[in-house]
C-alpha cells in the first residue's frame, strides 16, 4: 500500500535509502544534497538502517569508498552535488570502468567560478562521458520513483554499470512536495538480493582486479564496458513498465506532453519540464500546437526513439540547463540534433540556455520561446540557432 | 619468536613473475610482511612501482586478492572493502567466522603526498585495516621525482642538482609521527634489513584491533642510483646512521628497537648513492653538516618520546 507524505527532494531519497538499505552507504556533505547525508546518519544513529555508514573526509574518498565496498560485493551508494561530483571524476570513471553498479543521487548545482549553490545541470553533464547511466527528476515524486528504479537498472547482471539519478538542487531537493511512497516491503522486494560479480570477500578464490593494460588489451576492455550501458536500454523499459505494474507509475526514456499532434515542440529535462507543462496548456488554450518531450534518461541517450517522437514536427527548441563552452551548442541540443541527422525530413531545431546559477525560468520565458519556434515553423528559417533565455546581456 | 626457517615456509603472496628492478627492497618488504599473517588477506594497492609491475593484464603475481582503484585512495578503497566486510558479516550475509586481514599499501608518493588525506581519514574513523607505506623516498615508478619522503639535500628530477641549487632543500616529512598523532593503536618504522623485526611488527599491525601504520624503508637501486647488490646493506646503513630509525608507537607508547652501537656518521649513508654525489663537492659541505643536524634532532627527540609515553 502507498502512503502519501509530504517530503522535500532530498527526503525522498533518504526515505529510499531506509527502505533499500544498502549494504554500504558513503557520502560527504554539500549543499544541496547535504540533508540526504545527514538523514541517513540519522537513520543509522537510530538503528533503522542495517548497512554499513561511512562518513569520508571528501568526496573523492566517497567514491573511493563506494569502489571498494561495490567490489567487495555488495550494494552501496552515495550522494553529492556539484563540487562533490567533480572532485569524484577521477573515480567515477573508474567506477564505470570495473563494472561497479554503485548508485548515486545528485543533487544537481551550478560548477564554480563564480561559486553557487543553486540549481543546474553542469556537474552531472560534465560526467556525461564517465560511463555512468543518467537518469534525471521532474519532481520529488520521479527523484524517489527514479532512486528506487537505478538500483534495478545498474545491477542487472546483462548491465553492471553505475547509476546517478539527478534532482535539481533546492528546486527539488528542497521544495516539499506531496509524495507517494511505498511499503518497505514492497520496495525491498522490488530492488530483490543484491548480485555479486567476483566479491573480493570471497576467499575461495583470488582476484586481482584493477591491473594495468597496455596497449595489447585496453581498447577491448573499454569495448566491453560499453556494452554494459548498451544493454542498458531494454532494462531501463523493463524496469520501468514493472515499476508501473507494481505501484502505477510507469516510466520510460522520456515523457511526451501534448505531442501527438504538436508542431513545434520544447525539450527541456527536470523540474523546468513541470512548469512548461503548464505553458503548453496556457498555449493549447490559445490555439497553438505545441508539446514537451522530457527527457528521462540521458545515458544511454535514446537517440532512435527520440528521432522518432520527433519526425514531422516542424520545429523544436532545445533548452539546457548548462553551457558547453566553444562547443556547437549544449550537450542535451548536441546529441538531439545528431538524433535528428537520419530523418528525411527533419524539424527546424534551436538551443537555449537557460537557468544557470538557479536562475527561474517561468511560463512568460516558454511562451517566447513557443512564439520564436512559431515563426521558424512558419517562415522555415532558423535566425539564431544558439541564445539565452531570462539572462541580462 | 618465529623462525626464519619457519616462516620461509609459509605461502607467499607475492610470487614470482613480477617485474620489479634487480635489488628493489620492495618484494624483500612484503615476503615478509605477509607472512605475518596466515588469514586470508585482501589488498589495495595504490597506483606505483608495485602495482605496476606485479599486474601488467592478463598476468598477475598476487597469489592473494588484490585490487587497484587510483593513485591517492589506497587506504579510501581499503576502507570501502572494509566497511562491506563489517556490514555484511552484521546482517549475517558472510559467516560470522570468517576472519579476513585487510592491506592498503602505496609509496611514498602515494602515501605522504597525494594519499595523505585519504590516509589520515581512514585512520581517524577507525577502519581495522593494516597500512605500509614502502618508502623509497621518490616517484619511481614515474621516473624519480622528488616526494616529501626525499632526504634532504637529494637530487630527484623535480629537484635536481644544479649548478645553483644542490638538490632537494626541503626535509624529510616526519609522516610516522604524522600518523601517530592519529593515536590509533599500532604505528611503526621498519626497514627491510631486520626482517625478524619486520615480521614481528607485521605481525602485531595485522592482531591489533582498528588501524595500524607501518612505514618502511624501501631502498631503490634505480632512483638512489647505487650497486643492486649493496639494498640490504643499505638499508643497515640507514638504521645504522639512525637516518631511519627503527622504533614502534604501541598503544600512544615510543619504543626504539634498534640502537646502532656506534651511530654513524651520514656521509656512510650518502656516500654510495649517486643521488648524492653532488654533496661531496667542497661548496655543498653545508649540506651534509645540515642534514646530520637534522638526523641528531630526530634521533634525540625520539629518545625524548620514549621518556615521555614510560
Ligand atoms: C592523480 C594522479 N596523479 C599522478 C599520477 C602519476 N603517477 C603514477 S605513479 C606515480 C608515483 C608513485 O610514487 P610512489 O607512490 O612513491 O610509488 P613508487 O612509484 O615509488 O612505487 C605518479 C606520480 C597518477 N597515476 N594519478
Amino acid at each position: 500500500m502507498s502512503v502519501q507524505k509530504t517530503l522535500n527532494g532530498n527526503q525522498t531519497i533518504a526515505e529510499a535509502v531506509r527502505q533499500i538499505d544498502p549494504d554500504v552507504m558513503a557520502a560527504y556533505p554539500i549543499t544541496p544534497s547535504t540533508a540526504i547525508v545527514e538523514t541517513i546518519a540519522q537513520f543509522k544513529a537510530d538503528g533503522l538502517i542495517s548497512g554499513e555508514y561511512v562518513c569520508p573526509e571528501s568526496e573523492h574518498s566517497a567514491m573511493s569508498v563506494c569502489i571498494g565496498a561495490a567490489s567487495a560485493g555488495g550494494r552501496v551508494m552515495t550522494a553529492t552535488a556539484s563540487q562533490g561530483l567533480a572532485l569524484m571524476w577521477e573515480m567515477l570513471y573508474i567506477a564505470a570502468g570495473l563494472r561497479l553498479p554503485i548508485v548515486a543521487s545528485i543533487v544537481n548545482r551550478a560548477l564554480a567560478a563564480p561559486i553557487s549553490i543553486h540549481g543546474d545541470h553542469s556537474d552531472t553533464m560534465g560526467a556525461r562521458d564517465a560511463g555512468w547511466i543518467q537518469i534525471y527528476s521532474e519532481n520529488c515524486q520521479e527523484a524517489y520513483d527514479n532512486f528506487i528504479q537505478a538500483f534495478r537498472i545498474g545491477e542487472n547482471l546483462d548491465v553492471r554499470t553505475p547509476v546517478m539519478v539527478g534532482l535539481d538542487g533546492f528546486i527539488i531537493s528542497h521544495s516539499m512536495e506531496v509524495v507517494k511512497t511505498e511499503d518497505d516491503a514492497a520496495v525491498k522486494k522490488f530492488v530483490g538480493e543484491y548480485q555479486s560479480v567476483y566479491p573480493l570477500l570471497d576467499t575461495s578464490k583470488t582476484f586481482t582486479v584493477g591491473p594495468i593494460d597496455f596497449t595489447d588489451y585496453y581498447f577491448e576492455h573499454k569495448r566491453n564496458q560499453m556494452e554494459g550501458i548498451e544493454n542498458a536500454p531494454k532494462v531501463i523499459l523493463d524496469v520501468g513498465k514493472e515499476f508501473g505494474e507494481t505501484f502505477g507509475r510507469e516510466y520510460g526514456f522520456f515523457e511526451e506532453y501534448r505531442m501527438d499532434d504538436a508542431e513545434i515542440c520544447i525539450i527541456v529535462m527536470s523540474s523546468a519540464a513541470g512548469t512548461c507543462k503548464d505553458a503548453v496548456d496556457e498555449l493549447r488554450d490559445a490555439g497553438i500546437n505545441i508539446g514537451l518531450l522530457k527527457p528521462r534518461v540521458f545515458r544511454p541517450f535514446p537517440h532512435h526513439e527520440i528521432a522518432e517522437a520527433l519526425r514531422g514536427k516542424k520545429a523544436v527548441a532545445v533548452l539546457d540547463r548548462c553551457a558547453s563552452p566553444g562547443a556547437f551548442g549544449a550537450p542535451l541540443f548536441t546529441e538531439v540534433r545528431s538524433a535528428l541527422y537520419d530523418l528525411e525530413d527533419r524539424p527546424k531545431i534551436v538551443n537555449y540556455v537557460y537557468g544557470l546559477g538557479g536562475r527561474d525560468i517561468q511560463i512568460e520565458h516558454f511562451k517566447d520561446v513557443a512564439k520564436k519556434l512559431a515563426r521558424i515553423a512558419e517562415t522555415g528559417k532558423v535566425e539564431e540557432i544558439y541564445g539565452y533565455i531570462n539572462l541580462r546581456e | 619468536m618465529a623462525k626464519l626457517k619457519d616462516i620461509a615456509q609459509l605461502e607467499d603472496r607475492l610470487v614470482a613473475g613480477h617485474g620489479m628492478c634487480l635489488g628493489c627492497g620492495i618484494p624483500l618488504i612484503f615476503k615478509v610482511a605477509l607472512r605475518a599473517t596466515e588469514d586470508p588477506l585482501i589488498i589495495s594497492n595504490a597506483t606505483g612501482c608495485l602495482e605496476v609491475c606485479t599486474t601488467i593484464f592478463p598476468r598477475t603475481a598476487w597469489n592473494t586478492t588484490w585490487v587497484h582503484s587510483a593513485f591517492e585512495n589506497a587506504a579510501a578503497t581499503m576502507a570501502g572493502i572494509e566497511a562491506m566486510y563489517k556490514s555484511l558479516k552484521r546482517n549475517g550475509k558472510l559467516p560470522q567466522d570468517k576472519e579476513i586481514k585487510f592491506l592498503a599499501t602505496a609509496g611514498d608518493g602515494g602515501t605522504y603526498d597525494i594519499g595523505l588525506q585519504a590516509l589520515s581519514g581512514a585512520m581517524e574513523r577507525g577502519h581495522n585495516f593494516v597500512y605500509l607505506c614502502y618508502d623509497n623516498n621518490a616517484y619511481a615508478n614515474t621516473g624519480g621525482q622528488r616526494s616529501s619522503a626525499t632526504p634532504f639535500g637529494a637530487s630527484a628530477t623535480t629537484s635536481p642538482a644544479g649548478s645553483e641549487i644542490p638538490g632537494k632543500l626541503q626535509r624529510k616529512k616526519d609522516l610516522t609521527k604524522i600518523l601517530a598523532a592519529h593515536n590509533i593503536p599500532y604505528v611503526a618504522q621498519a626497514n627491510p634489513a631486520r626482517w625478524q623485526d619486520l615480521y614481528n611488527k607485521a605481525k602485531k599491525a595485522f592482531e591489533v584491533e582498528g588501524p595500524a601504520f607501518l612505514n618502511v624503508l624501501c631502498p631503490c637501486p634505480t632512483e638512489w642510483k647505487y650497486d643492486e647488490s649493496m639494498t640490504v646493506k643499505l638499508a643497515k646503513t640507514a638504521m645504522d646512521t639512525c637516518v631511519w630509525p627503527l622504533y614502534e608507537v604501541d598503544n600512544g607508547k615510543y619504543k626504539i628497537n634498534y640502537t646502532p652501537k656506534e651511530k654513524k656518521s651520514v656521509t656512510e649513508w650518502l656516500k654510495p648513492q649517486g643521488r648524492f654525489r653532488h654533496l661531496f663537492k667542497e661548496e655543498n659541505a653545508w649540506v651534509i653538516e645540515e642534514y646530520q643536524k637534522q638526523v641528531d634532532e630526530d634521533w634525540e627527540e625520539l629518545h625524548k618520546l620514549v621518556e615521555m609515553t614510560k
